[in-house]
């Protein structure tokens, strides 16, 4: 009798353990919250990468309908896996699609750009990651879509899937 | 390339080695008296194709084969060969192929070594440990895949983290690896014998060697990764009661419990459930901490390489073997008739029990510390953070009578001791510690009543356990190693905490600073450009309160790949204290942020921990020859 009560009572604990943590396991994407969306972009400054020229954020978020901003470097390998899917986005004429090369070697860089192909029309560098902070990237790649006011309306964190790609020409449409 | 796949085959081999090997002892178990030849022969070929396909992903570091992700990710061309191969392990994938390793080769030498040992007994031991072998062959398969492809394949490889790229961490997980899934044989083992009813003396007398083997290595692991901690991460401590330390103590803490009390089961035959209980636990506490550390549930930012998937799978699998455990605990356990059904308070026995009590209590702190974090992180979605202050209010009080209990224990016999032969040097023993104890901290002005009670009771146990060198009982010499290593932890912990300072400033080149107990000199700074960093040496001069003279040169590397800054502090050691240096780059590029440190008895910590592995070893050399 005192056996089974015992056994039934550690089994609830069991189970109840058992779904603490599995919220757990999902609950540190939390983290990554979208605590920037429908926010303004930040103004900041930065160096273009092939022509090494000063350039204003002013500057490249003019003329487009949309923006797709995103963060990407030679070393990092999730990079090259999104990279034919930004190939993609690129030929669409609605939206204007910025590189934000980070902490990065600019001659990888450029390497890179050239063994992959250019999807973006502008490409700035973050050489110590301080423009990547000010967006509020956790890290390397993510993705912001901004529209024409500036306000960021969605952010993809990681790389980019072909579902995300999906929903990324819905959004501009 | 071809290292990466025939790694990758051998694996895929071994996994289906385990099915066959299942059903071959399923059909053996009830037909003959003897174990059907096949089943060594599958189980060494299976641990020979996990070992190849160890080798596999070794050959692929050594020759910087960026085709596979793994290598791509931790490893680079620049890296020394040391740090080749020590990259291998030092990934998630990696470390988790050596998990593999491990498992096969303990069950492969289990099934070796246990011929003396009930034929249907080896078997399901064998059955028990394939379930976990399998678990891990798909959690490895399926989601942490050592050997994916890459294209188009990167001339370059990220690096390993340069934290990393140190000798002691080189070997420090597969020592700690060797404690830690060395316990699945324990667990295997002992819900083998609640099946076929065999807790028993001969069982008892038998499963301690390989208690006694996962504990030496458990606790030299623990020692390699405090000792790596102390100079490479420039904190100057020792122990942080940082979540992934916890996950690797709290087995240790089962263990220790379960390696006293296995000692009543073998003498007595009582504590029967409680023995096998603490082999249960002592391997899902193992696994709880894979899963806490593997699934990025408690290192929260900044991992993408943490998909959710692998935290679930472990999660999954880990409740399957606690429910199996549950179950066949419950339902084939009966603990035996009480033989001796008295237990006198002044025995061995109840010192012991004593001892499990304390062990659970410390246990349950470093596990709430540990896991409620994220319990109350999902009720209530508070954060906190649970620091040293929580686990020192906790512990230090009682190990206070944990250390008197550790001194006398061993002193009383079996079943009853005669109180009237209690050796008047324990009363002796007891006058002098209190008296010297509040002496030393009455001349440094510590003398709080816990500081004085504690280090009364180290002392005691100290003095008691080096009396007992001198009584010439051969057979206990392990014990009287171990318990005398951990009075001596305890005392050099103390006084580490007690007589240690610290001094932080920034200074310049050239400068003097001087401070109560000396002069520190910042007399210059050098650069060396070395193969994968650069390196920045900065030259000190102390000058303590008795005008000696140390030289100190702190170092700092600056790596290529990925460009990571790592201070490596100068440590000056000698028998009484530890100097400690270590600077940092200011961003204002004259200055340079200088901490200089006094740590007391830093190295007994280290000795004293080693000691009380060389007691586990001594009784394990005691247990092999008495075969």
């Amino acid at each position: 009798m005192k056996n089974k009560f015992l056994l039934t009572f550690i089994i609830f604990f069991a189970i109840f353990s058992f779904f603490i943590f599995l919220k757990a396991l999902n609950n540190s994407n939390v983290y990554i919250a979208d605590n920037i969306f429908k926010e303004n972009l930040v103004n900041f400054k930065s160096q273009e990468l092939f022509s090494t020229k000063e350039i204003s954020s002013e500057e490249i978020f003019k003329d487009s309908e949309f923006y797709i901003l995103n963060i990407w470097a030679s070393w990092c390998a999730p990079c090259r896996k999104e990279h034919p899917i930004l190939m993609k986005l690129s030929q669409n004429s609605q939206v204007k699609m910025i590189g934000l090369n980070y902490k990065d070697n600019f001659d990888n860089a450029r390497n890179f750009i050239y063994k992959f192909g250019n999807p973006y029309s502008n490409i700035i560098t973050d050489k110590d990651g301080v423009i990547s902070i000010g967006l509020g990237a956790y890290g390397v790649p993510e993705t912001f879509i901004i529209d024409k006011n500036k306000k960021i309306i969605k952010k993809f964190i990681g790389p980019l899937s072909k579902k995300n790609l999906d929903k990324i020409i819905l959004l501009i449409k | 390339m071809l290292a990466s796949q025939i790694g990758y085959y051998s694996l895929v081999l071994g996994l289906f080695f385990s099915i066959f090997i299942i059903y071959i002892s399923i059909k053996n178990f009830n037909n003959n008296q003897i174990i059907d030849n096949r089943i060594f022969s599958l189980s060494f070929l299976q641990l020979l194709f996990v070992f190849i396909s160890f080798i596999g992903l070794i050959i692929s570091f050594i020759n910087s084969d960026f085709s596979n992700v793994t290598v791509f990710n931790n490893s680079h061309t620049t890296k020394p060969l040391f740090y080749k191969i020590s990259g291998t392990w030092g990934n998630h994938e990696g470390s988790l192929l050596l998990w593999l390793l491990v498992l096969t080769i303990f069950i492969f030498l289990f099934l070796v070594k246990s011929k003396k040992q009930p034929k249907k007994y080896r078997i399901l031991t064998l059955l028990f440990q394939q379930i976990i072998i399998i678990g891990f062959f798909l959690f490895v398969l399926k989601t942490s895949n050592p050997f994916n492809y890459l294209f188009p394949i990167p001339s370059e490889g990220l690096g390993l983290n340069p934290i990393l790229q140190d000798p002691i961490l080189a070997i420090h997980p597969p020592i700690l690896y060797l404690g830690y899934v060395g316990s699945s044989i324990i667990f295997s083992s002992s819900l083998a014998a609640v099946v076929l009813k065999y807790v028993s003396k001969e069982w008892a007398k038998h499963i301690k060697i390989w208690i006694l083997i996962a504990w030496i290595f458990l606790t030299i692991g623990i020692l390699l990764g405090s000792i790596w901690a102390y100079y490479e991460l420039g904190w100057g401590g020792f122990w942080f009661w940082d979540p992934v330390e916890n996950v690797s103590l709290m087995p240790w803490l089962c263990l220790t419990a379960l390696l006293h009390c296995i000692l009543v089961l073998e003498k007595k035959l009582i504590l029967t459930s409680w023995v096998i209980i603490l082999s249960i636990s002592t391997f899902t506490l193992s696994m709880s901490g894979t899963f806490l550390v593997r699934s990025g549930i408690l290192n929260s930012v900044h991992t993408f390489a943490n998909d959710s998937e692998r935290g679930i799978f472990i999660l999954i699998f880990l409740f399957i073997l606690i429910f199996i455990s549950l179950i066949i605990f419950f339902f084939f356990h009966n603990e035996q008739k009480k033989t001796q059904s008295k237990i006198n308070l002044f025995s061995k026995e109840t010192s012991i029990i004593f001892n499990n009590w304390f062990m659970m209590y410390f246990l349950s702190v470093v596990l709430i510390g540990t896991v409620y974090p994220i319990f109350l992180d999902v009720l209530t979605g508070v954060k906190i953070s649970v620091g040293p202050p929580f686990y020192h209010k906790l512990i230090i009080p009682f190990l206070i009578p944990f250390l008197i209990i550790m001194s006398i224990g061993p002193n009383l016999s079996w079943i009853k001791t005669n109180l009237k032969k209690i050796n008047i040097s324990l009363i002796f023993f007891f006058i002098i510690s209190l008296v010297i104890s509040f002496v030393i901290l009455k001349k440094n002005n510590q003398s709080t009543l816990i500081n004085t009670v504690l280090l009364f009771a180290s002392l005691y146990l100290f003095f008691v356990t080096v009396r007992d060198f001198f009584n010439k009982n051969f057979k206990s010499y392990s014990q009287k190693i171990g318990h005398f290593g951990f009075s001596l932890l305890i005392l050099s912990i103390f006084f580490n905490s007690l007589f240690s300072s610290e001094i932080i400033i920034n200074l310049k080149v050239g400068e003097i600073y001087a401070f109560e107990k000396g002069i520190i000199k910042f007399k210059k700074v050098e650069t060396f450009n070395i193969k994968n960093y650069k390196s920045i040496v900065g030259h000190f001069e102390i000058e303590d309160d008795k005008k000696n003279l140390i030289e100190l040169k702190p170092e700092l590397r600056i790596y290529n790949q990925p460009v990571t800054i790592t201070s490596e502090a100068d440590i000056k050691t000698t028998l009484f204290s530890d100097k400690f240096l270590v600077m940092n780059v200011v961003k204002d590029h004259d200055f340079f942020n200088v901490r200089y440190q006094s740590k007391a008895f830093m190295i007994w910590i280290w000795i004293s921990t080693l000691l009380l592995a060389v007691g586990g070893i001594f009784s394990l050399i005691r247990r092999l020859n008495e075969k």
